[in-house]
């Protein structure tokens, strides 16, 4: 699979997730955060910086539970939560945040 | 009702030339997502895994080493290095990472992950264990 844009092709996996992690940029996030049929606002891209920063540092995509965690320790307990995190990423947010990130499907998610 | 195991995952292989090192990690990862009793232990070749610096730009493979790190954020804090590989490869504490894990009943207090145990220590903590997979 592909996606188009500025007339450069991008290779995807069959589930959508980037296949070379360095093609990313915003760009590609808004057209992947659109074929998950999310609008990215400020509380988005927070996530999914998060999720870039964790992965620039541990060169893992984080576990959901993890990824909560992680969050409420960084950006506040009312964030760390998986209502916030779910409402923000209804299919889940390891799932549709780490797809947008431009990151592999995080390990342990089936 | 879910039942937790206690799983004790033996890393025994220098952590490039093959992927047993990686797989390891992963399926350690995926337990851990999954609340059960992890533990590592990392013998003979194993323990140059946990080394400082690891640098794999010249035989093209990823450097996974920073996601040791990671294992504290997965409660996995019981990490067993043996004294008598890390001696007989000329290596001591000081030469691998350091990892620790973040004791939320302590406010979050970080204490180290790694403990050295001797080769009759190990031995006892694998009876411990309902499962023990080596890699």
């Amino acid at each position: 699979m592909a996606i188009e844009i500025d007339g450069k092709t991008i290779e995807t996996d069959e589930e959508g997730y980037l296949v070379t992690l360095s093609d990313w940029d915003e760009n590609i996030a808004l057209e992947l955060a659109k074929s998950e049929n999310l609008e990215m606002d400020d509380a988005r891209w927070e996530v999914v910086n998060f999720l870039r920063e964790y992965y620039d540092e541990y060169q893992i995509a984080p576990a959901v539970r993890v990824l909560t965690k992680a969050i409420g320790k960084k950006l506040g307990k009312d964030k760390g939560n998986s209502k916030y995190l779910y409402e923000l990423f209804p299919y889940g947010p390891g799932k549709q945040a780490c797809k947008i990130a431009g990151l592999p499907k995080p390990t342990g998610c089936i | 009702m879910s039942v937790t195991k206690k799983f004790l995952y033996v890393n025994r292989r220098a952590p490039y030339g093959t992927i047993y090192a990686w797989e390891s990690l992963e399926v350690v990862l995926i337990g851990a997502a999954f609340e059960q009793d992890v533990a590592l232990a990392f013998v003979d070749d194993g323990v140059y895994q946990l080394a400082k610096g690891q640098d794999t730009k010249g035989i093209g493979m990823k450097n996974f080493s920073p996601t040791y790190s990671a294992l504290g954020d997965y409660d996995i804090n019981k990490i067993y290095v043996e004294k008598e590989s890390l001696e007989a490869r000329g290596l001591t504490l000081e030469d691998l990472q350091h990892l620790v894990w973040e004791d939320e009943d302590e406010d979050w207090a970080e204490k180290d992950s790694i403990q050295v145990v001797t080769s009759a220590e190990l031995a006892d903590l694998m009876e411990q264990q309902d499962v023990v997979l080596s890699f």
